[in-house]
């Protein structure tokens, strides 16, 4: 079972939350693995203290011109949709951080003047915690645009994917690295705020859900701040809210330390064992339908 | 001569633009005649690779000498195999860098001189 | 004409609601308003809700192109499924076809098509805007969710953010930034005079706030901090102090944690138009009146 905790809007609590989740599940004896696919942010590590012992650079392949070789013809910059080749002058410049490692210039080069070479993108790490949680992260390295290929080597670190309960720690917003990240999930639950920029960007993420085809539901973090505008847009449109935590200064005091939910709060052990109990119960409604 | 300045807004009696690939305008001059153009820099906000993107449209525009403030690494190996050559002023409007292009006391350089500006 | 960029590496620090403040606070200063808003949030854009714009003009975003294989020319013989390392090409009972979600656009399949069987197709990305805030001009844009290239949406809102700027000589465009460090926080910070960092005492805040930072000066656009929700977590605030007075950043301000803020949103207000003398309000103008004074001092 493969469950993503995504939201449109950003801290909202989705690490929060993914990391309780996963030591309810934990400590219930589920073989349980969290991946934090944020990997501009990661923070889940934070909470879960993994003791990393699993490391693997993510590479992607760019093009290194041979001048000798090279005539200047020029049909490398011509198939390169990203500007990342340039010829100019007679000589041939390549732009690796424009590049996305497609490898087209490469095919069409008519002199076979182009070879490539790897270029270090961000690394993958990966741990067992000390309640047993399989955790892996990626990390992007500064300045680097494309979060993509990060998350997708992440996502087949196998011995992550096979265990009983996966658990998706996805970025927030709703365009290429989330979709990536919830891609192939089973469940996705949405993480919002009661607030109109929470309801706003409720919204978006749904709507990447729906795209997707995976059934969602929703909790609400920081209860009792804002409005009812999300619980009303949930009834609409008929998604399932299955927690609304509120918003209590020891609560937001102890994240702020690097506490898990479940430290500073026990009793929401039992409300995560629900939780998955409630996915199961949805899904199989799901599959009835 | 086609020689090409940076501007932060088009105009050839005001203060030039430090910035090279991500000037607002480029001042294209002919040096014998003194005429000029203003033209906006396709390459102002570009996400990456501004500087090859302004030498490439600057080769377009027929430029033979760039005046900027300083150029980053990528600018400057494109500027190179483009056969443009690359000045840099401190301050100054683009009649005044004309001037002091002709009577030759303007720094030619042969590296880049921003450091990693680009992206 | 300077460009500020709102950035915070976390998402949910404030940023949007600092940006809100500014506009208003901006727009008293000066009537009408000498600045332009840009919201280069477009997964996520939350700086209309409390803008009150009225859209002037809407233009629809085609972002990058995908590929699509015309199933009559196509004879099935696997090339584009080898060269494509995007696992884009779904191959079904010798049908094959492409996965839109998971092509990038590359066009590589196209160029080694034996049949031509295969062309680009461009997609509706979403929409842009240009609207009339009830502080100035305001730029934003919705993104379709689960389309790419959001940064190059970012760009584009950005560039007409700054052509505006440039034919009714504004001062100042401002840039509500989105989190993150990837592709649309560099788009956005792309050409930046100066980046405003909102950062919150909590260790997965100060965690993102250290890595948007090297990002900001590998870009090498200078950067200012500002500490929301500032006293929920006292230490934490000193830390991130201590760091930036090691690292030579200013921190130009401290917000405290105020439940105007949320309420402000609720009422699609600004704080600081909202309640002038709260808290956050009142920290916000302090720290909008040093940011405007470090904008006034960085050279042309």
């Amino acid at each position: 079972m493969k469950i993503a905790i995504a939201s449109g809007k950003g801290g909202t609590g989705k690490t929060t939350i993914a990391t309780a989740f996963a030591q309810a599940l934990s400590r219930a004896e589920y073989s349980v693995s969290l991946l934090d696919c944020d990997v501009e942010g990661p923070n889940s590590h934070i909470f879960i203290q993994p003791e990393f012992d699993q490391f693997e650079d993510v590479n992607m392949l760019i093009p290194s011109v041979d001048d000798e070789t090279c005539t200047g013809c020029g049909q490398c910059a011509e198939v390169c949709q990203f500007h990342a080749i340039v010829v100019i002058g007679g000589q041939t410049l390549v732009f690796p951080e424009m590049c996305h490692g497609c490898g087209s210039c490469t095919l069409i080069c008519p002199e076979e003047a182009i070879t490539e070479i790897p270029k270090r993108l961000g690394i993958l790490e990966g741990g067992l915690s000390q309640e047993g949680i399989r955790f892996g992260h990626g990390i992007l390295n500064i300045g680097e645009p494309m979060a993509v290929p990060v998350i997708s080597k992440l996502k087949k670190w196998q011995d992550l994917m096979d265990a009983e309960v996966v658990l998706i720690d996805s970025p927030p917003g709703a365009s290429c690295p989330v979709v990536e990240s919830l891609r192939g999930a089973d469940y996705i639950i949405l993480v919002t705020e009661p607030t109109p920029f929470g309801l706003h960007d409720l919204r978006q993420a749904y709507k990447v859900t729906q795209e997707l085809g995976i059934p969602a539901g929703v909790i609400i973090n920081r209860d009792g701040i804002g409005d009812t505008g999300v619980e009303q847009y949930c009834e609409e449109v008929g998604l399932q809210i299955f927690m609304q935590i509120p918003l209590e200064r020891k609560i937001g005091q102890g994240i702020a330390q690097g506490k898990s939910l479940l430290e500073i709060k026990p009793e929401y052990e039992n409300r995560f064992l629900q939780l998955y109990l409630q996915i199961i119960e949805a899904l199989s409604i799901v599959d009835r339908s | 001569m086609i020689i090409a300045v940076s501007s932060p807004d088009g105009k050839f009696s005001t203060e030039f633009s430090p910035r090279f690939g991500r000037c607002n305008f480029f001042i294209i001059i002919d040096t014998d005649t003194r005429e000029w153009e203003s033209k906006p820099n396709p390459a102002a906000n570009a996400r990456g690779g501004a500087g090859p993107q302004a030498v490439q449209f600057l080769s377009a525009s027929g430029a033979e000498a760039a005046i900027t403030g300083r150029y980053g690494p990528n600018a400057f190996t494109t500027l190179k195999a483009a056969g443009i050559r690359a000045y840099i002023a401190d301050a100054g409007t683009p009649e005044e860098l004309l001037d002091r292009f002709l009577a030759g006391t303007l720094e030619e350089v042969n590296a880049a001189t921003g450091g990693e500006l680009h992206h | 004409m300077k460009q500020l960029v709102i950035l915070s590496g976390k998402g949910g620090t404030g940023k949007t609601s600092v940006a809100a403040a500014f506009a208003h606070l901006l727009s008293l200063q000066n009537t009408p308003s000498k600045t332009v808003f840009a919201d280069a949030d477009v997964d996520a854009a939350n700086l209309e809700l409390v803008l009150s714009p009225s859209v002037i003009s809407k233009e629809e975003f085609w972002g990058g192109s995908i590929a699509e294989i015309d199933s009559d020319d196509c004879t099935s013989c696997g090339i584009c499924a080898e060269v494509c390392r995007f696992d884009a090409v779904i191959v079904k009972e010798d049908l094959y076809t492409v996965d839109p979600i998971a092509c990038d656009g590359c066009a590589a399949c196209v160029y080694q098509c034996p049949e031509e069987a295969i062309s680009m197709k461009e997609q509706l990305a979403g929409e842009w805007y240009q609207s009339e805030s009830l502080y100035g001009p305001l730029f934003h844009a919705n993104l379709i969710p689960a389309q790419e290239n959001s940064g190059k949406l970012v760009t584009l809102v950005k560039q007409q953010a700054r052509l505006l700027a440039l034919d009714e000589a504004k001062d100042l465009v401002l840039v509500d930034g989105p989190p993150g460090i990837g592709c649309p926080v560099i788009s956005a910070a792309s050409g930046a005079d100066l980046a405003l960092i909102v950062a919150e005492p909590t260790a997965s805040g100060v965690h993102d706030m250290h890595r948007v930072l090297k990002t900001t000066a590998h870009f090498d656009v200078e950067s200012l901090i500002c500490i929301n929700k500032a006293d929920i977590y006292p230490e934490g605030t000193e830390a991130i102090e201590k760091f930036c007075q090691n690292e030579g950043i200013r921190v130009v301000g401290k917000i405290p944690f105020d439940l105007a803020v949320t309420e402000s949103m609720v009422q699609g207000k600004p704080v600081t138009a909202y309640q002038a003398d709260s808290p956050a309000s009142l920290a916000i103008h302090d720290l909008w009146k040093e940011v405007m004074d470090v904008i006034q001092d960085l050279g042309a």
